[in-house]
């Protein structure tokens, strides 16, 4: 595999994430991480158009207008998750049912269209599909992480398989309850965006103030 | 009366676009520096869905839900697998004919407003809005409603998290928290001060 093509496959995984550095597709990577399954299907469906997307677009960009293709791409993208919504719908109903609206969201999710504008306008269609499943794999990564760690410490099960044996049936696993909730994805991908960021210290971002002590009063 | 009161009252605290659901959370982390601009984009996030969202509904109770062709003699298609383009497409519409009328008839609104409307094409926010329109089968009349409420809502939250930033950039954060960490634990701090709406029946 050539250089660049391994770059841009490998590249968004951690070095240059799409949820903790670029802060795309924030959105999903909250809201469907409360169960494990949900999670690997979405990430499955958005690197499928992220990857599809820029492939496609890559192949039109020669022939479409500047002023013209943000409808351009809009269009092939919401055309690729008709076509995801529908197959899941038909195959795998019930997790459609818990994904609810998220699937259809993935139609502005940035990482896509972000992807499109930025990579796939400008490179050929094999290195654009190489960047979008890259892209699609670094927000996968995320997801999955949160999504283990709530849905492990939160009920004691993963995929619905019980791990950790719960109190209520006879264990000694209390689940956090709180980790069943909204809030608690905001602080896991804090936490994650603090260690990715002690790791990597190039990720981190300046201050905005330089805090420093002016004068000491004499009673210290 | 009530009913619609209810509903506005859920889809403002109880089901917080922004805080329960998560939507539109790349502009709401990103334009929430300063509370001018959160205004701004709040403000046309409200009036975007006000009026996106009971469009789409005449377009889904008309056009697309199972059944709705009857009035043209065509009873036995369903054409809800468009809706996604359809949605996206009212919505890119609508933001560009704003856009024109802004500039034409309110020019010191669209000054105002002006940078933000193209990003709302892309905020989930006013798609998810139409789509849960959709998924709980709103009429056109609780869309209305409902369109402006989610709206305020979403205004709502990107105008508190953008108060507590303005003061936080003097505060003291770990280097690896910096930025982009210390905004997702204050949102997410936000967040659960707005799950003690969810005891609220209605």
């Amino acid at each position: 595999m050539k250089p660049e093509a391994r770059k841009a496959l490998i590249e968004p995984i951690i070095e240059n994430n799409p949820v903790i550095l670029q802060v795309l597709g924030i959105c999903s990577a909250l809201a469907v991480t409360s169960r494990l399954l949900p999670s690997l299907i979405m990430s499955l469906a958005l690197t499928a158009v992220t990857a599809f997307s820029c492939l496609f677009i890559s192949m039109v960009r020669k022939a479409v207008p500047a002023n013209v293709r943000i409808i351009v791409q809009m269009t092939i993208i919401a055309s690729l998750v008709i076509v995801v919504d529908q197959l899941l719908r038909a195959y795998l109903p019930e997790v459609s049912r818990q994904l609810s609206v998220f699937v259809g969201l993935i139609i502005t999710n940035c990482i896509v269209l972000g992807r499109a504008e930025a990579f796939a306008m400008k490179n050929g269609p094999w290195l654009s599909f190489l960047d979008g499943i890259g892209h699609g794999l670094g927000y996968s990564a995320i997801l999955i992480l949160v999504a283990v760690v709530r849905e492990l410490f939160g009920t004691g099960a993963l995929l619905g398989y019980p791990l950790l044996p719960l109190r209520s049936a006879g264990g000694w696993y209390e689940p956090n309850g709180l980790l069943v909730l909204a809030p608690s994805a905001f602080f896991l991908i804090a936490a994650i965006i603090w260690a990715v960021r002690s790791w990597k210290p190039a990720q981190q971002e300046k201050d905005e103030f330089r805090i420093h002590i002016v004068h000491r009063t004499g009673a210290s | 009366m009530e009913h619609y009161v209810n509903l506005a009252i859920k889809a403002i605290f109880i089901e917080n676009l922004a805080l329960s659901f998560f939507l539109g959370m790349c502009t709401f982390l990103a334009i929430s520096r300063k509370v001018e601009t959160a205004i701004g984009l709040g403000v046309a996030v409200v009036v975007v869905q006000a009026v996106t969202v009971p469009l789409n509904a005449v377009i889904y109770h008309g056009l697309l839900k199972p059944g709705a062709l009857a009035w043209a003699g065509l009873s036995a298609i369903d054409l809800g697998f468009l809706g996604l383009i359809t949605y996206i497409g009212v919505i890119a519409a609508v933001v560009q004919v704003l856009e024109m009328f802004l500039d034409r008839y309110a020019p010191a609104l669209y000054h105002a407003l002006g940078i933000f409307l193209p990003l709302i094409t892309v905020n989930c926010a006013i798609l998810a809005g139409s789509l849960f329109m959709v998924e709980r089968d709103y009429s056109v009349s609780e869309s209305i409603v409902y369109g402006v409420a989610s709206g305020l809502g979403w205004a709502l939250a990107i105008v508190v998290l953008a108060a507590v930033r303005e003061r936080l950039k003097y505060s003291d954060v770990p280097a690896g928290l910096q930025g982009l960490g210390i905004t997702f634990v204050t949102a997410g701090l936000i967040a659960m001060a707005f799950l003690a709406f969810s005891g609220i029946q209605l």
